[in-house]
C-alpha cells in the first residue's frame, strides 16, 4: 500500500492493537464477516462493479486532494475489501492498520459516490463492512473506539454520568425560565406527546441548546418530555465503528425508553448520523423495518412549527446565511427543501451552496471521522478543501448546520482555511428571531 | 397485596381534589401523583417565593425545598420526592427528609411492599446506593443500572471499579465494570455489565456481562456462564428453582437459554423481555420470527398473529393461564390477549390488568387526549381527561378508577359488571 502523510499518523488504536493480531485471527474474522454477515449483498456488488471510476468525481477526498486516484471511492474499496476478499483474509496485521485508516479516516460513509455510480453500488456500505472487520479485530482509531466504549458503558457517547444529565436539564430549565418564566424541561412525563432526544455533546459542551429547545417547545405549546434515565442519547458512533452489538443495545434502549414514556413520537435535535442510527441502521439490526415509534428530525419539526404558525418570526435574522446539507437527513431522507424553507422563514438573506441538496458535498466530519480525534484532524481538513471553497464562494456570513457533526466539521474547516464565517444551529437562530407572545413574557 | 383488602371497595364516587382551585393557589404545579388506593392526590407545587413543596389532599408539607422533582407514591402509599436543600440532594418521604445529603441523588426504586425506598447517589465524585437513609460502605467511580431485592432490603448495581484516563481504550478492554451487591463488588471485572437482577428471595444476583469485543454472557454471583455468545439480553430468575433464563444470540439467531443450556428450541430473529408466570411454569417473551414482524411466544410457541411495529413485554394473568401484551401495528396501539388483538386500536394504550381469577381484563387507552377504559376489549362508555391504571378489588368484583374529569380528581369504585356493560 502507498505511503502517504496519513500513514505516518500515530494512533494507538491502530498502532498498538495490531500487535496483538495473529494471521489466524484476521482470517477467522474476515471469513466470518464476509460469509456469515454479508455474503449475498457483497457478492452482488463485487460482481457488478466494472471499475469504471465514475464514482471518483463524487468524493470530496478525491477532489480536494487534486484528483489523486488513490482517494477515489473505488480505490478505497480496492485497497481494503477486495484485498481481503482476494486473499481470503490472509493479510498481515500492518495491512489491517492501513485499511482501518482508510475506512475510518478517509471515507465519511456519506454515500455521495453511490449517486455517481451507474449501478448505484453502495460503496459506503462496502467500506462499513471493512469497518466491521476492523472493529471485531479491535483495530479502530482510539478516539472513535473510546466513543463506542462510552456508548457501551453509559449508553451515551460522551461518558455523561446520569446525575450530570439530569442536573444539566434542571440547570437549563432555569436558564430558559430567565427568558420565558413558564419554560419547563418536563422529565419523565408519561403520556406526553413528544419525547425529545439529543446527542451527548448537548449536555456535555453545548448545554444552551437544551435551554433553547425548552423555549421553542414552550412558545410552540408542545406537550413534551425528556427521559431522566439512560436512553436519552439518540447518537450512535458504534454504528460507525462497526460494533453493531453496542449499536443495537443503544438503539433498543432509546426506543424502549420512548415506549416506556408512552409518547406518540420522538423529536430529535439537530444531528444527522443520529437520525440514521435511530431510523435505519439501529432498528434494522434489531429486527424492525422502521422505527417502532415515529421519529421526527429537527428540520422537519421546525418546518412544521413554522408552516403551522406555532412559531412566528418577530424579525428575520439579518446576517447572510448559507447551509450545510447533512448527508444523512438530506441525501438520506430528502429533507433539503424543508431545510431551505426553514432557513428562508428565519433569515433575510439566504445564499444557497453549489452543488446543493442531495448533491452537496459531505462535511467530512460525519460517519465517525471527526470522532477519530485530533490525530486525524489535518487529514480531514486536507480531504475537504472543496468544502472550504464551496462555502467561501457563497460569500455568506453564517453557515447553518442542522447536524452536530457538520457543525463541528464546518467549524474546523472555517478555522483551518481561515474563512471568517460563523457556524450556527437552526435552533440558535430560531430563539433569536421568534416571536414570544405577551402572555409568556416575564 | 399492600393491604388492598383494607381499601374502601364500596361502589361510590368521590371528588378528592379540585385542580383549578389548586392551580390558582400556587405559582406552578409541576407534577401530580395519585396514591395506590386513590384516596390521596399529591402535587409538587411551586410557591410564590420560588420554592417547592408537596401538597397532598389540601395539606402542604411543612418543609420547602430549593428544587424538587420525581414525586412518586410507593405501592404501599408512601409519598416520596427528590429534593434539594442547601444545594444538596436527598429524599423526602411522607414529609420527612432523610438525614443523609448528597451531591446528587436520583432514580428512586421501591421494594415490592412499598415500605422501602432506595436511590442512587453521588458524593465527592463517587457513586453508591442508599436504602432508607443508609448509604453503601463503599462507593465507586461509576454506577449505572440498579435494582432492589424484592423485599427492598438489598441493592445491586453495575459499577465501574477503577477510574480510567481519558480515551484509555486499553484499560477499558481490560475490564473495569462489575456488579456490586450491597456495596461489595464482585471480584471479577468485565468490559461491561448491565441489568443486574435479584432472585425472589433476594440472595442471588445475575447480570449481563461482556468479556471480549464481541463475547457476551450471563454472570451469576461473580461466575460467568461457561459459554460466550454474540450478544445477550437481560436475564431473569425462575421464581421457584432459581435458574437463570436469558435470550442469547447464537450463530446469528436468538434463543432462550436456561443456566447456559438451550431452554427453548426455537431460533428467532430477535427475542427479549422474557417474563415468567408467578409459579414459573410458563415463560413468555417478545419474539421476532421474521424480519420486521413481532409477536409473543409462550413456551416457545409464537402467536400466529404477527405485528409490524412493536410488541411490549408480556403480562401473565395471576394464574398464569393467560398472556396479554401491548402491540402496535400500522401506527396504532392495542392489546392482544392469547394472540388475539382487540378489534379497536388507539393512539396509546397501557399495560393490561387481569382480574384475580384471570377471567376479566382491563386496559386504559387514549385517543386525541381523551382516556378510555377497555373491559375485555370493549370500551366503557365514559371518557376521562386523565386516568390512572385501574385496579381490581381482591375479590375481583369491583374496580378502582382514579381519574381527572372537569378538572377534578376523583376516586370511584365501579362494579366490574358495569364496566363490562
Ligand atoms: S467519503 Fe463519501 S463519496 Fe467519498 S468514498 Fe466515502 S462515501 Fe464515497
Ligand atoms: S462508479 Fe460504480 S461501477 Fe464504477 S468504479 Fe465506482 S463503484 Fe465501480
Amino acid at each position: 500500500m502507498r505511503e502517504t502523510p496519513e500513514s505516518l499518523v500515530v494512533d494507538p488504536g491502530l498502532d498498538e492493537t495490531i500487535k496483538k493480531l495473529t494471521p489466524e485471527k484476521i482470517q477467522t474474522v474476515v471469513e466470518h464477516v464476509l460469509t456469515k454477515e454479508n455474503a449475498a449483498r457483497l457478492k452482488v456488488y463485487s460482481d457488478t462493479c466494472v471499475h469504471c471510476g465514475l464514482c471518483a468525481e463524487a468524493c470530496q477526498t478525491y477532489i480536494s486532494r487534486d484528483k489523486d486516484p488513490y482517494y477515489s471511492p473505488v480505490a478505497k474499496v480496492k485497497n481494503t475489501l477486495w484485498e481481503l476478499v482476494k486473499n481470503k483474509g490472509r493479510v498481515p496485521p500492518e495491512s489491517i492498520r492501513d485499511m482501518s485508516r482508510i475506512v475510518f479516516t478517509e471515507c465519511a460513509v456519506c454515500r455521495r459516490c453511490s449517486m455517481y455510480c451507474p449501478f448505484g453500488i453502495d460503496i459506503a456500505y462496502l467500506l462499513l463492512v471493512v469497518r466491521r472487520i476492523c472493529s471485531l479485530l479491535g483495530v479502530v482509531p482510539a478516539y472513535l473506539q473510546d466513543t463506542t466504549n462510552s456508548h457501551a458503558a453509559t449508553m451515551n457517547q460522551m461518558w455523561v454520568q446520569q446525575d450530570e444529565w439530569i442536573d444539566t436539564l434542571q440547570w437549563q430549565e432555569e436558564e430558559a425560565q430567565a427568558e420565558i418564566p413558564s419554560c419547563r424541561i418536563p422529565l419523565e412525563k408519561e403520556g406526553a406527546e413528544v419525547m425529545y432526544s439529543v446527542i451527548a455533546p448537548e449536555p456535555k459542551i453545548l448545554a444552551q441548546l437544551l435551554g433553547n429547545i425548552s423555549q421553542i417547545m414552550t412558545v410552540a405549546g408542545i406537550d413534551w418530555t425528556m427521559p431522566a434515565t439512560d436512553g436519552w442519547d439518540n447518537s450512535n458512533m458504534a454504528m460507525y465503528s462497526g460494533d453493531f452489538e453496542v449499536m443495537g443495545r443503544v438503539e433498543r434502549l432509546h426506543w424502549e425508553t420512548a415506549a416506556r414514556l408512552k409518547v406518540k413520537k420522538v423529536v430529535m435535535g439537530e444531528c444527522g448520523h443520529a437520525f440514521r442510527g435511530a431510523v435505519y441502521d439501529g432498528p434494522r439490526w434489531l429486527g424492525w423495518k422502521f422505527p417502532p415509534i415515529p421519529m421526527v428530525h429537527a428540520i422537519e419539526f421546525y418546518y412544521d412549527l413554522l408552516k403551522s404558525g406555532r412559531i412566528k418570526v418577530r424579525e428575520k435574522y439579518k446576517k447572510s446565511v448559507t447551509v450545510q446539507d447533512p448527508c444523512n437527513t438530506v441525501r438520506g431522507r430528502g429533507l433539503g427543501n424543508k431545510l431551505r424553507y426553514v432557513v428562508n422563514e428565519l433569515c433575510e438573506s439566504f445564499i444557497d451552496v453549489d452543488p446543493r441538496l442531495e448533491h452537496n458535498y459531505c462535511c467530512m466530519a460525519g460517519g465517525g471521522t471527526i470522532n477519530c480525534g485530533p490525530p486525524w484532524k489535518r487529514s480531514r481538513m486536507v480531504s475537504n478543501r472543496v468544502k472550504a471553497e464551496q462555502i467561501e464562494a457563497t460569500g455568506a456570513d453564517v453557515v447553518i448546520t442542522p447536524c452536530h457533526n457538520c457543525h463541528s466539521g464546518i467549524e474546523d474547516i472555517v478555522g483551518f482555511y481561515k474563512l471568517k464565517k460563523h457556524v450556527k444551529f437552526i435552533s440558535e437562530i430560531m430563539v433569536e428571531v421568534m416571536e414570544i407572545p405577551d402572555s409568556l413574557k416575564a | 397485596m399492600f393491604c388492598k383488602d383494607s381499601w374502601d371497595w364500596q361502589p361510590d364516587r368521590k371528588v378528592v381534589a379540585d385542580l383549578s382551585r389548586l392551580r390558582s393557589s400556587y405559582a406552578g404545579i409541576e407534577e401530580f401523583a395519585a396514591s395506590p388506593d386513590g384516596r390521596v392526590l399529591a402535587a409538587l407545587v411551586k410557591t410564590e417565593d420560588d420554592q417547592f413543596t408537596v401538597w397532598a389532599n389540601g395539606q402542604e408539607w411543612p418543609d420547602k425545598f430549593e428544587l424538587a422533582w420525581c414525586l412518586r407514591f410507593s405501592p404501599s402509599g408512601k409519598l416520596i420526592v427528590l429534593v434539594r436543600i442547601d444545594d444538596e440532594w436527598t429524599v423526602a418521604a411522607d414529609g420527612k427528609s432523610w438525614q443523609e445529603r448528597f451531591e446528587y441523588a436520583w432514580d428512586p426504586l421501591f421494594g415490592n411492599d412499598g415500605l422501602v425506598v432506595g436511590i442512587k447517589y453521588k458524593r465527592e465524585n463517587l457513586y453508591g446506593i442508599a436504602i432508607e437513609d443508609k448509604v453503601w460502605e463503599k462507593s465507586f467511580n461509576g454506577l449505572r443500572d440498579f435494582c432492589l431485592s424484592p423485599d427492598g432490603l438489598r441493592a445491586a448495581a453495575t459499577v465501574q471499579v477503577k477510574a480510567l484516563r481519558e480515551a484509555d481504550i486499553f484499560g477499558f478492554f481490560e475490564g473495569v465494570w462489575s456488579v456490586a451487591v450491597d456495596g461489595k463488588a464482585w471480584d471479577k471485572q468485565y468490559i461491561n455489565a448491565w441489568n443486574p437482577v435479584f432472585n425472589a428471595d433476594g440472595n442471588t444476583v445475575a447480570a449481563e456481562v461482556r468479556t471480549d469485543i464481541c463475547d457476551y454472557t450471563i454472570a451469576r454471583d461473580n461466575e460467568p456462564w461457561d459459554s460466550r455468545y454474540g450478544c445477550v439480553w437481560a436475564p431473569v430468575f425462575h421464581p421457584r428453582d432459581n435458574s437463570v433464563i436469558a435470550a442469547v444470540r447464537n450463530q446469528g439467531s436468538w434463543m432462550l437459554y436456561r443456566n447456559n443450556e438451550p431452554f427453548w428450541q426455537g431460533r428467532y430473529n430477535q427475542m427479549w423481555n422474557q417474563r415468567l408466570s408467578s409459579d414459573g411454569s410458563r415463560v413468555a417473551a417478545i419474539v421476532s420470527p421474521d424480519f420486521g414482524k413481532w409477536t409473543i411466544a409462550v413456551d416457545d410457541r409464537p402467536w400466529p398473529k404477527l405485528f409490524s411495529d412493536m410488541v411490549l413485554a408480556p403480562v401473565f394473568s395471576p394464574d398464569g393461564q393467560r398472556v396479554a401484551a401491548i402491540v402496535k401495528d400500522g401506527g396504532r396501539w392495542t392489546v392482544a390477549v392469547d394472540g388475539v388483538p382487540f378489534k379497536e386500536s388507539f393512539e396509546m394504550i397501557w399495560d393490561p390488568v387481569f382480574s384475580p381469577s384471570g377471567q376479566q381484563m382491563l386496559a386504559m387507552a387514549e385517543n386525541s387526549g381523551r382516556f378510555v377504559i377497555l373491559a375485555n376489549g370493549r370500551k366503557y362508555h365514559k371518557q376521562f381527561q386523565k386516568l390512572w391504571n385501574p385496579v381490581f378489588s381482591p375479590d375481583g368484583k369491583n374496580v378502582l378508577l382514579k381519574y381527572i374529569e372537569d378538572d377534578k380528581y376523583c376516586r370511584q369504585v365501579v362494579p366490574v359488571e358495569e364496566l363490562l356493560g
